[in-house]
């Protein structure tokens, strides 16, 4: 099957998720947003390149910090920038999401960004755009998180440099994670020997191991031996949902604390998505000692960012 | 098989010779200049090589920064961005300082103007001249080069190729598009 | 009409025929087969060589949005597309707006067919009122009405003691019930099987439990009480399983299974295409293999096409938000013949699984119909001729059927339909 984000050049000119996309292409977003990281340090940190080009952000679910660095790589890129916040608007009047998006891009929009709780909804979005029009995956539903997952493998390669020889652990709720299956597909196509997924069985999808992974439910055990930590985060819909039954047991069982961390390679990194809940799937102290490597996470997702939207835009149509 | 017979074709100094070529001229340039700090700023990638060559030779007292235009060209929408980009490595604070930017060929003047408007992103520097290996003509913007160590016409379909040894020594080749 | 089909290939899987022979139609029924005893004047002659006789196909379940969803199909686009497709009798779920609840819809309903005058229409009543799954309804009214049987479209009860109240009373008339065996708590918010595939598509799935415990649940009340139970739309391997031990234990037990599932599987979604968002959800490799196996060796009686027309705003939306199911009376015949190709069942087979399989099950839930689904003198003429080597491509302009929805667009299927016979008159005819 021809794969929807490609154009017929075997260009990028959407990125909805992270499977299905070569070594090759993830390396060359990686290695763009390098040039992008240096710019945070100067005065002015504009560039140029999407000069005249209009990019919506569509936020169909709310989300503050994904936006606002959306927002901000965009602005960097020169591009003009236009927030919509949908709760507020049409769709609630009704609108279908395609009559929302034909009206935007009557409006002359270059690049989509786009957050639905739905699954699947960038692929529906793409298939009805004009073919200069790009669209950029900010998370649909439990499905994927792209933009997420190449900052977090720019920090795993900033840190570690060699993806062929880790072990990567992904630990929490994976079974709702977009993040998780960004970041499982994407560790896999770079190379990584080892993906684990660390969760208690309700927590973890089924068919898991059909994509890559070592299955654990023993964090002790999952743990050990690893180069990367990445954690996800909980939420409180899960204690209600019957998944779980408190915050307190999870924490003592699957929360990362100092204890749990010692199990790991000594210059092991931790990561975290982010918001962080802490005390839930995180210890304060491990959050903010010197394995973690969060801040960094979000400085390079500005770069990341401004990386992807080049590249589609980039495309010839 | 080129089209034309080898002895219509221009005959060019080696790359070494039009070193020493520049070098000259770039020490004439800043001799006015010898009581303020000068920093070199090479274009990748020939502008680089050639811009760090200079500042050991020269002994300047100022830094040498290497330039990568490719996130100032005007092209983007034509053909994207580069694969390979090098990172811009300035080192100093441009702001009120004197520069000056080499490079390997003045053809259109769009790689300058794109220098120009990244190092105006830097801050505003007090002046900027621009040195060249060679000026192959073919101008498309009012821009020029306060000193080349070779100017020459050459056609649409010629490209020349500055390329540096192992042992660090330049080599110049013309190259002809329809061969 | 007094017709008379010359030299085609008349296929009955009820009697096991196959053989190039003539036909004879006459007053509604079919006066001969092979030779007449008495001279025919045929009013019109058939020259039917290189062509397939066969009964008209039985579809045991197909929606056609009459009352309540005009927007989305009417009786007569869809009669029209069951024509195109060589359907002559067809069984109606009772999950219309109203639903049929009341002997004065159904009569309502029965009526307008009859106006009609296309297929057949056999249509189920609902089991509880609302199909809420709480009272029952007026099972022996609607049966006077119309009905042929009881069901639950796809709302199924939750509360085990109204199911085997209903059990119970269907029991005392000798009703039949059909229903989908789905636990409603196990398949809630599920809209992909659950699976390795959408797990990677971050679709909330539904379990293989949801099926086979639900069958369970059915099928020892049925022990209990003695009802006769025809499953519908079984989905999974486990299910087939289940259903074929029940059939060794001795239960009355038949089952059909969606054109659908017997063709696709949960990857052929590919990129979130909502034409695949069918209920029950299409499930993996070995379900498809173990269905393909049941319907050769009896477990699943029939292939029905679940036609359920949906219109694009229907469709046009994220996987999860799109309504569930696909157009597919026209295809019912033509996805048969593609399945015995792929497997090389013989046809007369294969074609028992749309004639003589699902008539069984109809004439068993109902016996006062008329018989279907065979070509037998004396029978009502109900028959359909069609060129089985002839591919034809699925699009808008060969789709008769008010919605364009369906997994098989853009596709080439073998097998077009010529001639449609309703009871002795030609409803339906295309030149090829």
């Amino acid at each position: 099957m021809l794969n929807p984000q490609l154009n017929r050049h075997g260009e990028l000119t959407h990125l909805i998720t992270t499977e299905g996309l070569s070594r090759k292409i993830l390396t060359h977003i990686l290695d763009t947003a390098n040039t992008f990281v240096p710019l945070a340090e100067r005065d002015v940190k504009k560039v140029p390149l999407l000069r005249g080009k209009s990019v919506f952000n569509l936020f169909f679910e709310n989300s503050t910090r994904t936006r606002t660095t959306f927002e901000i790589a965009a602005t960097r890129l020169s591009a003009d920038v236009f927030n919509l916040n949908i709760n507020a608007s049409s769709a609630s009047k009704g609108e279908t999401l395609l009559d929302t998006i034909a009206n935007l891009a009557a409006m002359q929009a270059d690049i989509f960004v786009v957050r639905h709780e739905a699954s699947g909804a960038p692929f529906l979005i793409a298939r009805h755009v004009a073919p200069h029009i790009h669209v950029v995956n900010a998370g649909d539903g439990r499905h994927a998180h792209p933009t997420q997952a190449l900052l977090d493998m720019y920090t795993i390669r900033h840190f570690k440099k060699d993806f062929t020889n880790l072990r990567v652990a992904v630990v929490g709720d994976i079974l709702h994670s977009r993040v998780a299956r960004s970041n499982i597909h994407a560790l896999t196509t770079l190379g990584v020997p080892e993906v684990r997924a660390i969760a208690p069985l309700t927590l973890l999808p089924s068919g898991l191991e059909q994509m890559g992974v070592r299955v654990f439910t023993d964090m002790r055990e999952g743990l050990k031996d690893v180069d990367v930590i990445i954690m996800l985060r909980l939420q409180n819909e899960r204690m209600r949902g019957a998944l779980l039954p408190s915050a307190h047991e999870y924490f003592k069982h699957y929360g990362l604390t100092q204890e749990k961390l010692a199990l790991a390679k000594p210059d092991v990194i931790v990561m975290h998505p982010g918001p962080m809940n802490r005390g839930v799937e995180i210890d304060s102290a491990v959050a903010d000692g010197p394995h973690a490597v969060i801040l960094d996470q979000v400085n390079f997702g500005i770069a990341v960012r401004m990386a992807v939207m080049t590249i589609v835009a980039g495309a010839s149509a | 098989m080129t089209s034309k017979q080898p002895s219509d074709r221009p005959k060019l100094p080696t790359g070494e010779q039009l070193y020493e070529t520049l070098r000259a001229g770039v020490k004439a340039l800043i001799a006015p200049l010898e009581h303020e700090t000068v920093h070199l700023v090479g274009i990748h990638s020939g502008g680089a090589w050639l811009a760090q060559r200079l500042h050991e030779d020269l002994g300047l007292m100022g830094s040498c920064g290497l330039l990568d235009i490719s996130l100032y060209r005007d092209d983007f929408d034509r053909i994207g961005l580069h694969t390979q980009v090098m990172p811009t490595q300035i080192d100093f604070p441009v702001a009120g300082q004197h520069l000056i930017v080499v490079d390997d060929v003045l053809y259109t003047g769009r790689t300058i103007r794109a220098a120009m408007n990244e190092l105006f992103d830097h801050g505003r520097p007090a002046s900027i001249k621009l040195v060249v290996l060679i000026d192959r003509g073919g101008r498309q913007l009012p821009i020029d080069a306060d000193f080349a160590a070779l100017k020459i016409d050459l056609t649409r379909q010629d490209n020349l190729v500055l390329q540096k040894t192992d042992a660090g020594a330049f080599t110049l080749r013309l190259e002809n598009g329809d061969a | 009409m007094k017709l008379h089909i010359k030299g085609a290939r008349v296929i009955d899987p009820s009697q096991g025929l196959d053989q190039v022979t003539d036909v004879w139609v006459a007053g509604g029924r079919i006066a001969a087969i092979g030779h007449t005893d008495k001279p025919f004047e045929a009013e019109r002659i058939v020259e039917a060589k290189g062509l397939v006789v066969m009964p008209g196909l039985v579809d045991l379940a197909a929606r056609l949005r009459e009352p309540g969803f005009e927007h989305r199909a009417t009786l007569e686009s869809e009669m029209r597309a069951a024509l195109a497709g060589g359907v002559t009798s067809l069984v109606l779920p009772p999950d219309t707006d109203p639903v049929l609840d009341e002997p004065g819809l159904v009569e309502m309903l029965k009526h307008r067919a009859r106006q009609l005058n296309q297929v057949n229409l056999y249509p189920l009543g609902a089991m509880t009122v609302g199909l809420k799954g709480a009272t029952l309804t007026e099972m022996a009214e609607l049966t006077e009405a119309g009905c042929v049987g009881f069901a639950q479209a796809d709302h199924p009860v939750t509360d085990t003691n109204v199911l085997l109240r209903a059990m119970q009373y269907a029991r005392s008339f000798g009703y039949t019930l059909w229903l989908r065996a789905q636990d409603a708590w196990l398949a809630k918010n599920g809209v992909a099987a659950s699976g390795a595939y959408a797990s990677r598509l971050g679709l909330s799935g539904v379990p293989v439990q949801a099926e086979t415990i639900a069958l369970q649940t059915l099928f020892e009340l049925q022990r209990s009480v003695g009802v006769s139970l025809h499953i519908c739309r079984i989905s999974s391997a486990a299910g087939v399983n289940l259903v074929r031990q029940a059939k060794l234990e001795g239960l009355q037990v038949t089952c059909d299974v969606s054109m659908n599932n017997v063709h696709l599987t949960d990857v052929d979604i590919g990129f979130y295409d909502s034409n695949y968002r069918l209920d029950p959800p299409l499930r993996g490799q070995r379900d498809r293999d173990a269905i393909r196996a049941g319907l050769l060796d009896g477990t699943i009686d029939a292939i029905c096409s679940d036609h359920s027309p949906v219109d694009d705003d229907g469709k046009q939306v994220p996987f999860a938000e799109a309504e569930v199911g696909a157009t597919g009376l026209e295809l019912l015949l033509s996805l048969t013949l593609k399945w015995a190709e792929q497997e090389r069942v013989p046809l007369v087979d294969a074609l028992a699984r749309v004639t003589d399989g699902p008539a069984n099950v109809l004439t068993h839930s109902m016996s006062a119909i008329p018989p279907c689904g065979r070509l037998v003198v004396g029978a009502p003429a109900d028959l359909c001729l069609v060129n089985i080597d002839h591919y034809w491509l699925v699009d808008q302009h060969t789709l008769l059927s008010q919605s364009q929805h369906t997994p098989f667009i853009g596709t080439e299927l073998p097998g077009r339909v010529c001639m449609t016979i309703v009871r002795g008159r030609i409803a339906w005819e295309q030149g090829l």
